[in-house]
């Protein structure tokens, strides 16, 4: 039997992967940011996930204007590494887990959640970023990968409430699949950060503080924030805190905070990590 | 036609990729996307007026792209990732862009991230 059994939200932001590229981790920039990482790639090495599915958002890399969908679920062996415009990031190729993605897909469909399915998906900063966070510079990524693309890029994305909906329904399929897996959720993306217009370099650190507080023990009341506090308060880019939801939803109503890490700036956004374990053995609802 | 009134447009120099940007800046897109090729990469820094030509962009937006006036990019429809590919190649960062956005130099903006961020606005 598969299990959700742990829980990492993280930003995304691409200079993060830029540093680690780049053997930039300990300048005095960027040391402060990753000394709170050390704890999480620590803890990553000891969980061993088999299987992540990880929330995150493409960014006109795999789809452009042409095609928007809301939620696409990655059900390849393999996915490449896009290139966003620089050539693709030095890390390794995804490797997918196709069977569990299928289980996915079908019973997510049947369950009323409309996945857009893909083999075709290069995947971005977005999605590896966050690999790089947890485990540094591997030859080869220690856990196969569920890439889940959520659009934020086009207004409007799915609401906080659907997000975490997904997420449940998330838990409930992977505990249905017949083989022993461990499963991590990653949510990524934000925190607070706006690239754009005049108010460029928008940060709320207070918004993001109790974000993280509420993530853990009322998430319930983050699903209500509508899409114009989170564009207000979280910033035009902070939006992207939706996929925090797919995550928390994932992991069940009690959860054990593992570590949290909050840090301002990366470039032009506030990064925070959070790393939960679910306290709930079996499925929910 | 006047913009729909949206429950977004009291924020302050935000410019909210809706439909109607979507269709405003569809095509002006559609050419940053493009850029993921390395081959035009190249043909874009050859000619960048005739590489605009060729994807059917509007007079305003050939304008902005060329002068790389960011802010007039987004008020047409440009997307600030897709935009973005065209800062990649002139290799600058997203402190120089968000700094020319609102109007400070890339050193200003980045005292201001290490300070906390923006707050105003």
């Amino acid at each position: 039997m598969a299990e959700v059994a742990y829980g990492v939200a993280t930003s995304h932001t691409p200079s993060i992967g830029a540093a680690i590229d780049n053997n930039r981790e300990e300048e005095p920039y960027w040391a402060p940011l990753f000394e709170g990482y050390e704890a999480g790639r620590k803890w990553m090495a000891d969980a061993e996930p088999d299987v992540i599915i990880l929330a995150y958002n493409d960014h006109a890399s795999a789809f452009d204007l042409d095609l928007i969908p809301t939620f696409a679920l990655g059900v390849a062996d393999e996915f490449p590494i896009a290139d966003e415009g620089y050539g693709p990031r030095p890390v390794p190729a995804v490797e997918g887990h196709s069977v569990l993605a299928w289980h996915l897909a079908e019973n997510l469909i049947l369950d009323g959640f409309d996945m857009t399915i893909c083999n075709n998906m290069p995947v971005d900063h977005g999605l590896t970023v966050p690999l790089s966070i947890m485990y540094g510079k591997p030859d080869k990524w220690p856990a196969k990968v569920i890439p889940l693309a959520v659009n934020v890029i086009q207004y409007p994305p799915p609401t906080g409430k659907r997000c975490w909906d997904l997420g449940q329904a998330i838990r409930r399929i992977v505990h249905d699949f017949d083989e022993d897996l461990s499963v991590a959720v990653f949510g990524t993306g934000g925190m607070s950060h706006q690239l754009q217009g005049e108010r460029a370099g928008w940060v709320n650190t207070p918004f993001d503080k109790a974000f993280l507080d509420k993530l853990v023990d009322d998430p319930l009341s983050l699903t209500r924030i509508s899409h114009v506090e989170l564009l207000s308060d979280a910033g035009s880019e902070g939006i992207e805190l939706v996929m925090w939801l797919i995550m928390r939803g994932a992991l069940g109503e009690n959860v054990r905070e593992v570590h949290r890490h909050y840090h301002v700036p990366a470039s032009n956004t506030a990064a925070g990590l959070m790393i939960l374990e679910s306290e709930e053995h079996t499925a929910f609802l | 036609m006047a913009k729909t009134q949206r429950d977004y447009d009291g924020i302050p120099g935000t410019y909210v990729f809706d439909g109607e940007r979507h269709r405003m800046g569809y095509r002006l897109n559609m050419m940053c996307m493009s850029l993921n090729e390395p081959e035009n990469r190249e043909e874009f820094q050859t000619d960048e007026a005739a590489y605009c030509d060729r994807h059917g962009i509007t007079p305003e937006q050939k304008r902005a792209v060329l002068d790389r006036d960011w802010l007039e990019m987004l008020r047409l429809g440009g997307n600030i990732y897709y935009i973005y590919k065209i800062a990649i190649i002139d290799g600058v960062s997203f402190q120089h862009v968000g700094g020319v956005m609102s109007g400070m130099t890339e050193s200003e903006f980045r005292q201001m991230m290490l300070d906390g961020g923006r707050h105003d606005g």
